[in-house]
């Protein structure tokens, strides 16, 4: 401890707990704002590419459908 | 494929932060001189290593994008700079803070450790608009795989420099002539750490798993020859 000490600057004296507690909190705290942030904006990115799974899936079923109707028509006109 | 084993790295992410904050605040001791506001130490500290090795790995990555022409390795690059920079962010905030309680002010112009990881943190910044600033996708990998390595060879030269440099307020806690950090702090130390460089681990998979679903769903709608929703990035590079 006393080697730390020696390294540290001179003048700057231990703070009150009570007004160096109001710093720390602010460094962990914005620490944690910015990874709740972060994880905000990937689950909103998350969520667009759910939207356009969604999207690309309802395109492919109707493409389906429409495809399957298609050969129906054809055997009807045929006959 | 990206996202396997993410579930379980998120948790062991989770437990190891909240484990190395219980360390933080419960088993390392008050520090002699600062007092209570060094706790700061144990979060701005890792995560500026962690930052600066998130640098130069985003560099190795890009050195192997340039010999095997992968792209993968350049969104690895990519991840890797963008997470580093994210990083970057918390570190300036917090060793503000930091400078604010300990010397009384927000910044210190003088005092080399800070202006260096302040250089360091906008030659990265400059990453983006770099790569945004070219349209051919081939082109934008392979200078930005440039920039990455030539910025990644700047961070440990950089750190090298300010070592050297005689500084008057910034303390140096490892490797002096007077010893480093006694045993109980040193443990809380790595064990921030080694949470810190798994956090990275963690984001830039979760990161890789994103992007990668991004590129799959675009690769779908080019299959499906369906319209575009419009709004795609031209920035981040694609994995699939």
């Amino acid at each position: 401890m006393h080697a730390l000490a020696t390294l540290l600057p001179v003048g700057a004296p231990a703070l009150p707990l009570d007004e160096a507690g109001k710093y720390v909190a602010a460094a962990f705290i914005v620490f944690m704002v910015l990874l709740v942030v972060y994880v905000a904006i990937m689950a909103a990115k998350l969520q667009r590419i759910e939207k356009e799974l969604r999207e690309l899936a309802g395109f492919a079923e109707n493409r389906a459908k429409g495809e399957e109707a298609a050969p129906a028509r054809d055997e009807v006109s045929a006959r | 494929m990206y996202g396997k084993g993410l579930r379980p790295l998120s948790i062991a992410t989770v437990v190891a932060i909240l484990a190395a904050f219980s360390l933080v605040f419960f088993y390392a001791p008050l520090d002699a001189d600062q007092g209570f506001i060094q706790k700061i130490f144990y979060l701005h500290v890792p995560l500026a290593i962690t930052a600066l090795i998130g640098f130069v790995i985003g560099g190795l990555f890009a050195i192997a994008h340039l010999r095997s022409g992968n792209r993968k390795w350049d969104a690895y690059s990519y991840v890797s700079i963008h997470m580093s920079v994210i990083f970057g962010v918390a570190v300036l905030i917090t060793g503000s803070i930091w400078a604010k309680a300990s010397w009384g002010h927000w910044w210190v112009w003088d005092e080399p450790t800070l202006v260096s990881f302040l250089i360091v943190f906008l030659m990265y910044a400059t990453y983006y608009p770099f790569r945004y600033a070219i349209e051919d996708p081939e082109r934008q990998a392979r200078y930005a795989s440039v920039f990455a390595v030539t910025a990644g060879a700047f961070v440990p030269l950089n750190f090298m420099a300010v070592r050297m440099a005689q500084s008057l307020v910034h303390p140096r806690t490892f490797g002096t002539a007077n010893g480093g950090l006694p045993g109980e702090m040193m443990l809380v130390f790595l064990c921030c750490l080694a949470t810190m460089a798994l956090l990275w681990v963690t984001l830039v998979k979760f990161e890789l798993t994103a992007k990668s679903a991004s590129g799959q769903v675009k690769r779908l709608r080019r299959a499906l020859d369906a319209p575009a929703p419009g709004g795609a990035s031209r920035i981040a590079p694609e994995v699939s």
